[in-house]
């Protein structure tokens, strides 16, 4: 079982993590600093294995993929939303990070309910079932390799 | 059936017909690496393996974000980026000459029908020239670093048809805010957005560019403009016949069409803190603004800052107004130096800052504290853009910008 922890519609880029934290070198110095524009405490309070359920259009604005790499970081298992912007959702599947599209979740669940997710079959929330589809082949296989970098080297004979 | 235009944009460089929802994989023609994600991009391509870069003729590296550094580590990501071309014979790296966006087709790189990707969401800029363009993250840039190729969706297509003349006080960016406002922030995601019409045509590259660059505030993959004479004057290539096929079908289908009159477009801001939170110039009359910024890959070049002198020749800033120029490349410095526009806006007061992307990514002169009001050209007002998450931004063209700075309240120039 996950916790949810419930943002609104567009949240972006931005607010994921600002502009004056890109430069850090590792995501472990940025981690503290996630969602900080929008609620300072969230970071903290965020346990691995936690997932994000957000409204339209999570990830809009910038390229920058520590977005989706200090979301991992934190421990999100997974985030369902009603849709995604394109850069984040490309970045988050490079980096290994669970996308689900669901247009229902997201007005029928609470902060701090309890979600079961059976990746391309379901999410159980309070009892109710949401059904959510498979990924495209091509990105199930990123993701199954476990991010862009380890497909690659495997690709060039690495791994 | 038809094509449009990004069918055939990626038709042409896959050799056979494509379909939207087709995923095909593409030889890339250009790698745009600016300076925040360089540390980061080099890192994903030695994780990956890669032993050498597939296709370094096309790869180009621009300092802009963090140009001049401001802060103890910045420049650490320009000793990395020249140690990367060092070793891998990478040529084209810009460590002073502007933003990444103005650079990649004015210094004569990206051309219409090309493919190209940058490590930047802004990268959608160059569908000015009718080049296929979009943003990605550094590791996928890793990737075709290594591979010299990238998988995409080919998407649907949104078409914004536009007729008429506009009227003198609107420019482009008012004409690509309504249509954000129109489309909201999520309109157009996933899918190209194709500018045309008379109102289209009229339109210097420059105007073109502005809209380009902001279609991703739609959420748009790209946004494009098919090349005609005036993209092909300013790529320094002749409009040839295959180019004159570039374009969008009769019978092409659309995922949506927007119609509009020019003479319908009026000022706009997009407000505090959404880029669709569209509203005319003149509601917002009497709110008072601390500063106003006049630059950016959006509208930082030669006719928006000559369209600001022209409203600021012989008049001051508000005394209490900071009003900082940007120009977005070294040669719009120049040439906006040798006709006197800089003379005019600094006569004026303006604060003239070096290219770069300065104060829109809340990295250079003029970031902002609580409750304070900026009136800026640039494309995001999003919370905690140019300071603390307590700055109001508003985003307005150069025209409003320039006379909301004298009068030092949102007014329409």
């Amino acid at each position: 079982m996950s916790k949810i922890w419930k943002l609104d519609n567009d949240i972006d880029t931005d607010i994921i993590l600002p502009t004056e934290y890109l430069a850090f070198e590792t995501v472990q110095e940025m981690k503290p600093y996630a969602f900080s524009p929008l609620r300072p405490d969230l970071a903290a309070q965020i346990q691995p294995g936690d997932m994000i359920v957000a409204g339209n259009n999570f990830g809009c604005g910038s390229s920058r993929e520590q977005a989706p790499e200090v979301v991992k970081a934190l421990g999100i298992s997974c985030i369902v939303a009603k849709s995604f912007a394109r850069i984040f959702f490309r970045n988050a599947i490079n980096n290994g990070l669970l996308l689900i599209e669901q247009p229902d979740l997201y007005d029928e669940v609470a902060e701090g309910d309890e979600a079961e997710v059976i990746p391309g079959k379901e999410i159980i929330v309070n009892g109710k079932s949401y059904p959510i589809a498979s990924l495209p082949e091509n990105l199930t296989e990123i993701l199954e390799a476990g991010g862009l970098v380890k497909a690659m080297r495997k690709r060039n004979g690495l791994d | 059936m038809g094509h449009t235009l990004v069918e055939k944009i990626i038709g042409n460089k896959v050799g056979h017909e494509v379909k939207p929802g087709d995923i095909v994989t593409v030889d890339v023609d250009w790698c745009m690496i600016d300076d925040i994600m360089v540390p980061f991009a080099v890192q994903k391509f030695e994780e990956m393996g890669f032993k050498k870069v597939a296709k370094p003729e096309g790869v180009v590296l621009i300092y802009d974000h963090f140009l001049p550094a401001t802060q103890v580590d910045d420049s650490r990501h320009f000793r990395v980026g020249d140690e990367f071309a060092d070793k891998y014979g990478i040529k084209n790296v810009h460590r002073t000459d502007g933003i990444c966006h103005q650079l990649m087709t004015e210094a004569g790189y990206v051309k219409p029908g090309d493919i190209a990707f940058g490590t930047d969401s802004h990268t959608v800029t160059y569908g000015c020239v009718g080049a296929f363009s979009t943003g990605i993250g550094y590791t996928e840039m890793a990737g075709i670093l290594g591979t010299g190729q990238l998988w995409i969706k080919v998407p649907e297509t949104i078409k914004v048809e536009i007729e008429g003349t506009l009227h003198g006080n609107v420019t482009s960016k008012d004409i690509i805010l309504r249509i954000i406002g129109d489309l909201t922030a999520s309109g157009a995601t996933y899918q190209a957005i194709e500018f045309t019409g008379s109102t289209v045509d009229a339109m210097s590259v420059a105007s073109r560019m502005t809209m380009s660059n902001m279609s991703v505030e739609a959420g748009a993959k790209c946004g494009l403009f098919a090349p005609d004479e005036k993209t092909c004057d300013y790529c320094k290539i002749p409009f040839d016949d295959k180019l004159k096929e570039l374009r969008s079908d009769n019978d092409a289908k659309y995922s949506k069409i927007l119609r509009y009159k020019a003479e319908d477009f009026k000022p706009v801001c997009a407000c505090p803190s959404l880029v669709d939170n569209i509203k005319p110039v003149k509601e917002l009359k009497g709110t008072k603004v601390n500063q106003v910024f006049i630059g950016s890959c959006t509208n930082g070049r030669l006719e928006d800052l000559r369209a600001a002198a022209t409203i600021l020749k012989g008049k001051h800033v508000a005394p209490f107004v900071k009003l900082i120029v940007t120009p977005a490349s070294r040669k719009i410095y120049r040439e906006a130096l040798a006709d006197g526009t800089l003379e005019i806006l600094s006569d004026a007061g303006a604060i003239i800052t070096t290219p770069g992307c300065g104060l829109c990514c809340g990295r250079g002169g003029g970031i902002l504290s609580d409750d304070e009001v900026v009136v800026a050209t640039n494309n995001r007002n999003f919370l905690g853009r140019m300071g603390t998450s307590k700055v109001q931004i508003y985003l307005a063209s150069p025209v409003t910008a320039a006379a909301t700075a004298i009068a030092g309240e949102i007014v329409e120039g």
